[in-house]
């Protein structure tokens, strides 16, 4: 047992996987889902950056695609608060069971 | 058992409690605030794989901007009810067997992959990163070239250029930042069900 291998980073990253996809199965806030979404893709990155460590293929690409990866988050977060506040404006609730005006 | 298995167990076991507080929390605003410390779980695991950069920017962008933004969120609209949303037993119970069945899964494709469990002890710093993104690198180029002193090499483009991706993220971010601003103006006073 030297130091943690890249299994170590994976098994951890598919831990904190699965915490954001129940996260996004269970909330019923939307805020709570948008939580949910951000776990998904720390996840993700953990991966890319566990691979760039112990990878000899990636050094570089592994911190690339991490950079990127936390840039779209931050531009994911700002458009999805600003879609939950339009609709708390609009229907006076975040409970994403009540978002149903396209419904049939 | 040494100082990195024993720093990576911490942070490990840290992370892990923290996405399930997460997961488990009925109030948003303690929800937010493990969120909070995943976040900060995750940029210290880049520190220790020697990612510096990586950790920093994570810090300053997701933990500094990203959960601002969360917390507003939340502040905006966290108002009695909402507070405390109820979950249906069956629904957790369903969550929870297929998160299982998932990281079940996972798991053991993880522990099957043939991985590389060596080091890459010469990890590219903060120089090399930005000059990839950039699409330049410091390889010595075939002709010489002007506006360089003597014994410095110029920089020449290489295969693995990254200024594309680079500007369309950048672009990407300035139209979200303009279109989420647009989205959540004041336009009307809060009407229930208007």
């Amino acid at each position: 047992m030297g130091e943690p291998g890249l299994t170590a980073y994976l098994i951890l990253s598919a831990f904190v996987f699965v915490c954001g996809i129940i996260c996004i199965a269970t909330k019923r806030n939307a805020i709570g889902i948008l939580m949910g979404v951000e776990l998904v893709l720390n996840a993700a990155n953990i991966n890319f950056v566990a691979s760039a460590r112990y990878h000899p293929g990636f050094p570089i690409e592994g911190q690339v695609f991490a950079l990127m990866v936390i840039v779209l988050a931050a531009a994911e977060a700002a458009v999805a608060l600003a879609i939950i506040l339009n609709f708390y404006n609009n229907h006076a609730t975040v409970d994403v069971d009540q978002a149903e005006d396209l419904k049939g | 058992m040494n100082a990195q298995w024993l720093l990576f167990a911490f942070l490990a076991s840290c992370i892990a409690c923290a996405a399930l507080g997460v997961v488990f929390s009925r109030n948003i605003v303690r929800a937010a605030v493990w969120l909070l410390f995943t976040l900060i779980g995750v940029s210290f695991l880049y520190f220790l794989l020697g990612f510096e950069f990586l950790g920093t920017a994570q810090l300053i962008v997701y933990v500094g901007g990203t959960m601002v933004l969360v917390v507003f969120g939340v502040m905006l609209t966290a108002q009695g009810p909402f507070l405390q949303l109820r979950t249906k037993r069956i629904e957790w119970v369903f969550a929870i067997l297929v998160g299982g069945a998932l990281f079940g899964l996972l798991a053991k494709a993880s522990l099957d992959l043939a991985t590389p469990q060596t080091k890459n002890e010469n990890i590219p710093g903060i120089s090399p990163l930005g000059l990839a993104f950039l699409g330049v690198d410091a390889v010595s180029p075939t002709v010489p070239m002007s506006g360089f002193p003597d014994g410095r090499e110029a920089p020449k483009r290489t295969a693995n250029s990254y200024l594309l991706p680079f500007e369309i993220v950048s672009v990407h971010l300035l139209v979200v930042l303009i279109a989420a601003a647009y989205l959540a103006r004041a336009k009307r006073k809060r009407t229930p069900h208007g």
